[in-house]
């Protein structure tokens, strides 16, 4: 739940980064570093594959070229199955924040049989930043967008999309509300059944609305300072519009709940969350509560 | 509509329904016998429409009755479903045809009134052309007067010179075969020259009724004359005499074969239907629009009474409706006179009308078999492009050479073919055909809607789409935005243009916006539209958005050009644009003394960024006086950018309204505090926000990061004419 006391401590003080030996590595690197430096937070690099000399001096060249360098509290070598051992690690090393190296659309293939990365984005135990802009150049993060569904975790998410705001520097939030046409229950068939939709439309903004200011209410000043708030309700498929809308509004950053377990067959029939990961339209972040070690 | 202009208008629509019942009755006559039924059946299925569907429908001035679509379908059932027994086969058809209605009643309560969404629609085109091919084929020879020939639909096509033949050899030697003949051939001519006749009181009858006038006329003459008519009596059609026996109750029992009649009536009935019920509301006075759903229910209903009476299906008939429409019909009343004229008719003339010979009646299916098949519908699906009519003709071969249902089917997969050929992706079609595609929200601090459709947006998916302009409501400002499309197929610029019409007609607006940069297929302004693989090149053909500022720029007397083109002036010295990468610009006016340039460009936001392009319409105007570089812009929007070139919020003393609105930087405070006069942040205030950045020299002035529609572009445009005369006054004086 959103803190009600007007501190804006760290939200993410403990960030996991898993890195592999790819061409992307230097771009992702120079963001990850930027980005803990933004959040104040203390970044881990785990690499999943032996520890060699060559590996060693490539890793530490880099680090050498970013400023942000000091960040970084320790870098892990750990040998094993990619998706299991950094699953374990941030549970071990009780990180808050996984950042990930994404693609931007997934291919058929990885799409039904799933990535490392998509698979740790379901399943992990705490936040996870999905980064597909990564450059070395810091390119201004302008809009945050975050969801306002009725959610027990919508709270938390608008609090850490404030937060975020406030820590890189974007002047506009856009909290979208997105309500299930279903919510109307009237089936637009002619002009008075339009009319009947058009006021329970208006109803259903209405009171979205107010749940949504209740929860800004909450949040401390500190955090809105500077901040352009909006809050824009649609009416659509849950989770598909807030992508489509991020896309439309230039949006720098999405901010979602995390969602509980998601099976196969949700993929199939792709639902709520799936369809942003499969077409992600920027940075994503999803603030999930995090599940302890001792839980 | 109150009660007082219900009685108002009464007399209106007792007239209309008295003209359509005119043209209803030799249709219904001529349908029942082409489908091997006795001819009340059709009388029975028009007075069962008409009342029934009256009562109970969702549409306003529609007329319902027997259709042409299924008439080879009721033939084949009746003459095969009892073998030999072809009395026994058409009481098997009735209880098929009561079951059809059931089967129509629970897709209206299905909600399934968008059920015609989902068909391309050249594949429409060509189950009707078959429909009308296979109705000439069936009709052309009782025309003639000839006996009745059992063969296929495409045998008897292909038969049609030699039964003229037959005719013109064997006529001269038979006078019964010779006038119901040329009795035939006559009616056809007078139907299909109808229109060139311009005598008033002539048009005032339509050209059906003159038929069976000419006909019933010729027979009176012979029984003067000859005492008996030459025509032999199975030439003629055979009523009951009286209005008990019109009635023939089915007889019920459902085996496979009649449950599958059962299932095309009801699908093939609905669609048809349903595209008369779309096509009719555009006709509406009023712009009423029809509860599709309870139409669909109220034509179950009809059917199940009619089937049950010994009637024809009911289904929704557009001919007759736009008749309707045109005598001055107003309300469903219309549709139940129509009903009880032909209970009139028949009570009073039945005796007379078994002086109709079959020739004259056939005379009219061919005829509208004629309009159907018209060889004008190759050449209009040809000059949609070669794929519209590649699926015209597969459809039309499948359907005349299976049967209906899986012709349209096999149409549909045709049209899916075409369109894997066309874009040579068939992932962006299957990744994505469960997904959502289309985003619908109403624009902050703004009347407007803004649609947007994402990935493609062809007869598979456009009726998620039409969902969203359905609820908008057509007295809406709507923006619908294809610029994240790739692919547009003819069946949803069809469908859109049909929106941009129905919201005219309400005093809204559908401004389509995001088209122009993908390429045609041909000039047709339905025509597929896909995303061009190389950058730069562009369709010489005007999307609809195109057309529009063509003409703007022929108004007021602008310079106006499609393509790319490269700039006057760079806009790397605007700060907006200092980290952005131009792409291209294109669709560009330029007024009369050059100095307002209005253009569409594609940037993208920095380099190696995997952001899909901007899309977004720059207004740029030339100064003839020097000002302050300053940037004004919606409070909390660009802050950042501004401050990260050196610039300061710049507060005006008094203007405390103004300071609160708007975000005012620049890196000179005095010279712009002097620059904001009175009448400039007046100006401003009492005007839409836009964006506006000066670089001494010039502004460049948009609205939002997006695509501007026609009417926004002329707000623009003018805006930016005002601006400049203000600051040049200022400047001067």
């Amino acid at each position: 739940m959103a803190k009600k006391t007007s501190d804006t401590s760290p939200l993410f003080k403990k960030v996991l980064f898993g890195f592999a030996f790819s061409p992307n590595l230097e771009n992702n690197l120079f963001e990850v570093l930027r980005v803990c430096r933004f959040l104040g937070a203390e970044l881990t690099l785990l690499h999943v594959g032996a520890c060699t000399a060559d590996k060693k001096q490539a890793i530490d060249a880099l680090l050498e070229k970013i400023p942000e360098a000091q960040v970084v509290g320790q870098i892990l070598w750990q040998e094993g199955d990619p998706y299991q051992t950094i699953y374990d690690q941030c549970a071990l090393l009780d990180i808050d924040l996984l950042v990930i190296g994404a693609q931007q659309h997934e291919s058929l293939f990885r799409f039904y049989v799933g990535s490392v990365a998509r698979k740790l984005t379901r399943n992990v135990g705490c936040s996870v930043l999905l980064l597909i802009n990564a450059a070395k150049e810091r390119v201004a993060c302008k809009h945050v967008v975050v969801n306002g569904i009725l959610s027990d975790y919508t709270a938390s998410s608008i609090y850490a999309a404030f937060f975020m705001a406030q820590q890189l520097g974007a002047q506009q939030l856009t909290v979208v509300e997105e309500i299930a046409p279903k919510a109307i229950k009237v089936a637009v068939e002619d002009d008075r059944t339009l009319i009947k939709s058009l006021r329970k439309r208006h109803q259903l903004e209405v009171s979205e609305d107010r749940r949504i200011q209740k929860i800004i209410e909450e949040i401390p000043e500190a955090l809105k300072e500077g901040v352009s708030l909006r809050s824009q309700p649609i009416f659509g498929k849950r989770g598909y519009s807030i992508g489509h809308f991020a896309e439309i509004s230039r949006a720098d950053l999405l901010v979602m709940n995390a969602e509980k377990q998601t099976s196969l067959f949700k993929r199939i029939f792709t639902r709520d969350i799936e369809f942003i990961l499969s077409d992600l339209p920027c940075e994503l972040l999803i603030v999930r509560p995090k599940i302890k070690a001792h839980d | 509509m109150t009660k007082s202009t219900f009685v108002g208008s009464l007399h209106k629509n007792i007239f209309a329904g008295f003209v359509v019942s005119l043209i209803a009755l030799p249709l219904g006559l001529s349908l029942a016998i082409a489908s091997g039924m006795p001819p009340s059946a059709g009388i029975v299925s028009a007075i069962v429409g008409g009342i029934v569907t009256a009562l109970l429908g969702g549409s306003y001035v529609t007329i319902a009755g027997p259709g042409y679509s299924l008439v080879v379908v009721m033939l084949s059932a009746v003459t095969t479903l009892a073998g030999p027994d072809y009395y026994q086969g058409y009481l098997l058809t009735l209880s098929a045809i009561v079951l059809a209605g059931v089967l129509m009643f629970l897709l209206g309560l299905l909600r399934m009134g968008g059920l015609a969404a989902f068909f391309p629609s050249s594949a429409i085109e060509g189950m009707m052309a078959a429909i009308g091919l296979s109705l000439i084929a069936k009709q052309f020879h009782v025309m003639l007067g000839l006996a009745t020939l059992k063969k296929s639909s495409l045998e008897l096509l292909v038969d049609i010179p030699a039964q003229l033949w037959h005719f013109l050899t064997t006529a001269a030697s038979d006078t019964g075969l010779l006038i119901a003949g040329w009795l035939g051939i006559v009616s056809l001519l007078i139907l299909l020259f109808n229109s060139y006749i311009r005598n008033s009181f002539y048009q005032r009858i339509p050209a059906p009724m003159w038929v069976l006038l000419i006909a019933i006329a010729l027979s009176y003459y012979y029984e003067w004359t000859s005492k008996s008519s030459p025509i032999a009596a199975d030439g003629f059609i055979a009523l009951p005499n009286s209005i008990e026996k019109l009635v023939v109750f089915p007889d019920f029992s459902f085996s496979w074969p009649i449950i599958s009649v059962a299932m095309t009536i009801a699908f093939v009935g609905s669609i048809e239907s349903l595209l008369s019920i779309k096509a009719v509301d555009k006709l509406d006075v009023f712009k009423r629009r029809s509860n599709a759903n309870r139409d669909l229910k109220a034509l179950g209903a009809a059917t199940a009474v009619s089937g049950a009476l010994g009637g024809l299906n009911v289904v929704t008939v557009i001919s007759r409706s736009s008749v309707n429409v045109t005598q001055g019909a107003t309300n469903r009343s219309a549709n139940f006179f129509h009903g009880a004229f032909l209970v009139l008719f028949v009570v009073v003339f039945s005796q007379t009308l078994n002086r109709i010979p079959l020739s004259a009646l056939a005379a009219i299916l061919v005829y509208t078999g004629f309009k159907l098949s018209h060889p004008l519908k190759f050449v209009a699906a040809y000059k949609v492009g070669f794929e519209q009519l590649f699926i015209f003709v597969v459809t039309l071969i499948a359907t005349l050479s299976t049967n209906i249902v899986l012709g349209v089917f096999i149409g549909a997969l045709s049209t899916l073919i075409s369109h894997l050929l066309i874009t040579r992706d068939p992932l962006l079609f299957f990744l994505n055909l469960f997904k959502p595609n289309v985003l619908a929200f109403k624009e902050p601090q703004e009347d407007t809607f803004f649609v947007s459709v994402k990935h493609y947006c062809t007869f598979l998916n456009f009726y998620k789409l039409q969902k969203k302009l359905d609820a908008i409501g057509y007295t809406k400002k709507v923006v619908l935005d294809f610029s994240l499309c790739k692919f547009v197929d003819h069946t949803a610029m069809e469908g859109v243009e049909s929106y941009v019409q129905s919201y005219e007609k309400k005093g809204g607006s559908v401004e389509v916006i995001g088209l122009d940069t993908l390429g045609a297929s041909s000039s047709h302004p339905f025509a597929v539209r896909k995303m061009s693989s190389s950058r730069g090149s562009f369709s010489k053909v005007l999307t609809r958005r195109q057309r529009q500022l063509a003409d703007m720029a022929q108004e007021y007397l602008w310079t106006y050009s499609p393509t790319n083109l490269e700039l006057k002036s760079p806009l790397g010295d605007f700060v907006y644009f200092a980290t952005r990468n131009l792409n291209r610009s294109y669709n560009m006016l330029i007024d009369a003394d050059k100095r307002c340039t209005v253009f569409d460009i594609e940037y993208s936001e920095g380099e190696f960024i995997a952001k899909e392009d901007v899309k977004s319409t720059l207004m740029l105007l030339d100064l003839n006086c020097s000002i302050p570089v300053f940037t004004l812009t919606r409070e909390g929007l660009l802050e950042r950018l501004y401050a990260l070139a050196g610039y300061q919020d710049i507060q005006i003393g008094k203007h405390k309204d103004f300071n609160k609105r708007f975000h005012l930087s620049g890196p000179s405070e005095e010279k712009i505090i002097a620059f904001f006069d009175d009448a400039l942040v007046l100006f401003f205030e009492s005007n839409a926000i836009y964006h506006i950045e000066s670089n001494g020299r010039q502004l460049l002035v948009f609205k939002n990061e997006r695509l501007l529609s026609p009417s926004e572009i002329k707000a623009l445009a003018y805006f930016g004419r005002e601006l400049v005369s203000l600051i040049e006054c200022n400047s001067t004086s």
